[in-house]
């Protein structure tokens, strides 16, 4: 199925020239498995099924992608209720609502792609029963969808920072930018082996749903990086091992930290000193790239192993 | 001729699960039963292709000709033996899968034309080519598909499918859906398919039209290849040819068009 084989000529509704192979055309392997890779090749395929389901999505709705918006922001509000109002936590974080909403976008970026991803093949079982399509196609689909509701929701959030006297910064780019690729990749990883595993037992996707759960918690969104130094003391070392808090964090770093003053940077409202954001966190952030690459392979290693059975299981 | 398609010892077993859930692998487990077994759906078939040949692919319902045909397709792949192709595959297979009932007409094309592996450039080209065949009106190509009745959009999942360039030509399902005339103008375009050049692999039940279309016919008993050979030998020995006698002038009534698989 190689674009360099097609016969060329315009053919309406005649039937192309005769076709000789000639000797030396090379055999194929109807059903190659080159992975991620096959995924590249054919974009213009995942450029359609990106925009299919961008615009399948809210079709019918009358607010449409406004619901992009508004999901995040209740979700913001309910957390700057119960968590800043009701816990009083306004006080010992200071900016506790960028706090948050730099954290909600990294989160809800990483659990959409991750729930969707997983449900993805499943849901488009009528194209993997039926047709020679690389069923990584689906996964990475999921998470380019997922990502391009982030862009809304940064709008938001710049918006926000810049009322609040926010400059932006070479290192706040670079921050967004390697906290982006680490969802990406790590989330690609892991809708592409919970993908494949849905599709074998549908058990993967409510498992999934827990598994979100502890997402939402094992970051610093509704408390803060400093409360684990306090509360946990050494553990705090392995806290930061978790790729996905390190992409919050470096988001925190991008929009949160520009919005406090000197005071607030280095002492909490007790006059103390505090680390709001770990040291290194950036050699933090390019590691996290890496684990999540490796992460990325192995998923890949393990799809690739669970593939035949995807026809004939689904 | 160059060959096309080889198809070496190949076998894909299917598994039978028993028991899906938690609660029934228990009590299966517990009380010492089978929790699943498998069959060969394609058993150690063997063949080669040449470049232009028509094949008719026969068999009784579940003698695993659509695996077979899956297998070539590269949407299966077989658990023991190899296929091998040479040329682009695409076909009549599946016809308008991944139509999204919310999509208009016009995005459907082009998705469902990517999927059978076009490229931007090819689905411009073809694009207007398509429309024609479909026989849509224009109106509703900026509608959702899923306001279609279904012979619409059956008719457009076969333009699409039938607007592929392809070395070789699946075709399964065909002519299931559609009416009259354009099941006739199905037939006459797969005859131009045939005469072109290119591989043709076509499974049909219906006696006549393999007869018409294929000068060579492949038979699967059982997941087994029994029969490789002459088309009207293999007919006989599928017994389908007592069905009604040849008669060319009757080939476009609905038995001999007749639903497929």
């Amino acid at each position: 199925m190689t674009d360099s084989l097609q016969a060329g000529a315009d053919t309406g509704t005649t039937v192309e020239p005769a076709y000789d192979l000639g000797e030396d055309r090379p055999w194929e392997d109807p059903a190659p498995s080159r992975g991620l890779l096959e995924v590249f090749r054919r974009r213009y395929l995942l450029k359609l099924l990106v925009r299919r389901e961008i615009s399948a999505r809210y079709s019918g709705s009358f607010l449409g992608l406004i619901w992009s918006y508004i999901n995040p922001l209740s979700q913001f509000f309910i957390y700057f209720a119960i968590i800043g109002v009701i816990f009083q936590l306004h006080d010992s974080i200071p900016n506790f609502p960028i706090h948050i909403f730099s954290a909600i976008i990294i989160v809800h970026f990483f659990t959409e792609t991750f729930n969707a991803g997983t449900r993805s093949i499943v849901r488009n079982k009528a194209i993997v029963k039926k047709m020679a399509v690389p069923a990584e196609m689906f996964p990475v689909a999921s998470m380019l969808v997922s990502l391009y509701h982030v862009f809304p929701q940064l709008v938001i959030l710049l918006v926000a920072v810049l009322f609040m006297g926010w400059t932006p910064t070479l290192s706040g780019v670079l921050a967004v930018a390697i906290a982006l690729t680490i969802i990406m990749t790590l989330g690609t990883a892991m809708a592409l082996f919970f993908s494949a595993a849905n599709v074998l037992f549908r058990d993967f996707a409510s498992f999934v749903n827990i598994l979100t759960n502890f997402v939402r918690f094992g970051v610093p969104m509704i408390y803060s990086y400093t409360m684990v130094g306090d509360r946990f003391g050494r553990f705090a070392d392995y806290y930061v091992l978790n790729p996905i808090a390190d992409a919050v964090m470096l988001m925190q770093h991008a929009f949160w930290i520009g919005t406090l003053t000197e005071q607030e940077l280095s002492f909490d409202d007790k006059g103390q000193a505090v680390d709001r954001l770990p040291d290194h966190l950036f050699t933090l952030g390019f590691t996290m790239i890496g684990v999540s690459l490796v992460i990325l392979v192995l998923a890949q290693y393990v799809f690739s192993k669970l593939e035949k059975q995807i026809p004939e299981r689904i | 001729m160059a060959e096309s398609i080889r198809v070496e010892n190949v076998t894909k077993e299917f598994t039978l699960r028993y028991h899906r859930t938690f609660k029934q692998v228990t009590v299966a487990l517990a009380r010492g039963r089978q929790l699943s077994d498998t069959f060969p759906a394609v058993d150690d078939v063997s063949f080669t292709v040449s470049q232009g040949e028509s094949i008719g692919l026969m068999g009784l319902n579940g003698s695993g000709k659509s695996t077979l045909l899956k297998m070539i397709n590269g949407v299966m792949r077989p658990d023991h033996g190899t296929v091998r192709t040479r040329g682009r595959i695409a076909g009549l297979i599946a016809t308008g899968a991944g139509f999204h009932p919310q999509l208009s007409g016009k995005e459907n094309i082009m998705l469902n034309a990517a999927i059978l592996g076009m490229s931007e450039n090819e689905i411009a080209r073809k694009y207007d080519a398509i429309v024609d065949f479909a026989e849509i009106p224009t109106k509703f190509l900026q509608t959702e598909v899923g306001h279609y009745s279904s012979g619409q959009s059956a008719r457009l999942g076969f333009a699409v499918a039938i607007h592929v360039d392809s070395e070789i030509f699946l075709a399964d399902e065909v002519l299931a859906v559609g009416d009259k005339p354009f099941k006739k103008k199905c037939l006459e375009r797969m005859e131009q398919v045939r005469d072109s050049g290119r591989t043709l692999f076509y499974v049909s039940h219906a006696g006549g039209s393999v007869k018409r279309m294929c000068n060579r016919v492949l038979i699967l008993e059982q997941g087994r290849l029994i029969f490789d050979g002459d088309v009207k030998e293999g007919i006989k020995v599928l017994k389908y040819d007592d069905e009604r006698p040849e008669d060319e002038e009757h080939f476009d009534s609905d038995e001999e068009l007749g639903a497929d698989i």
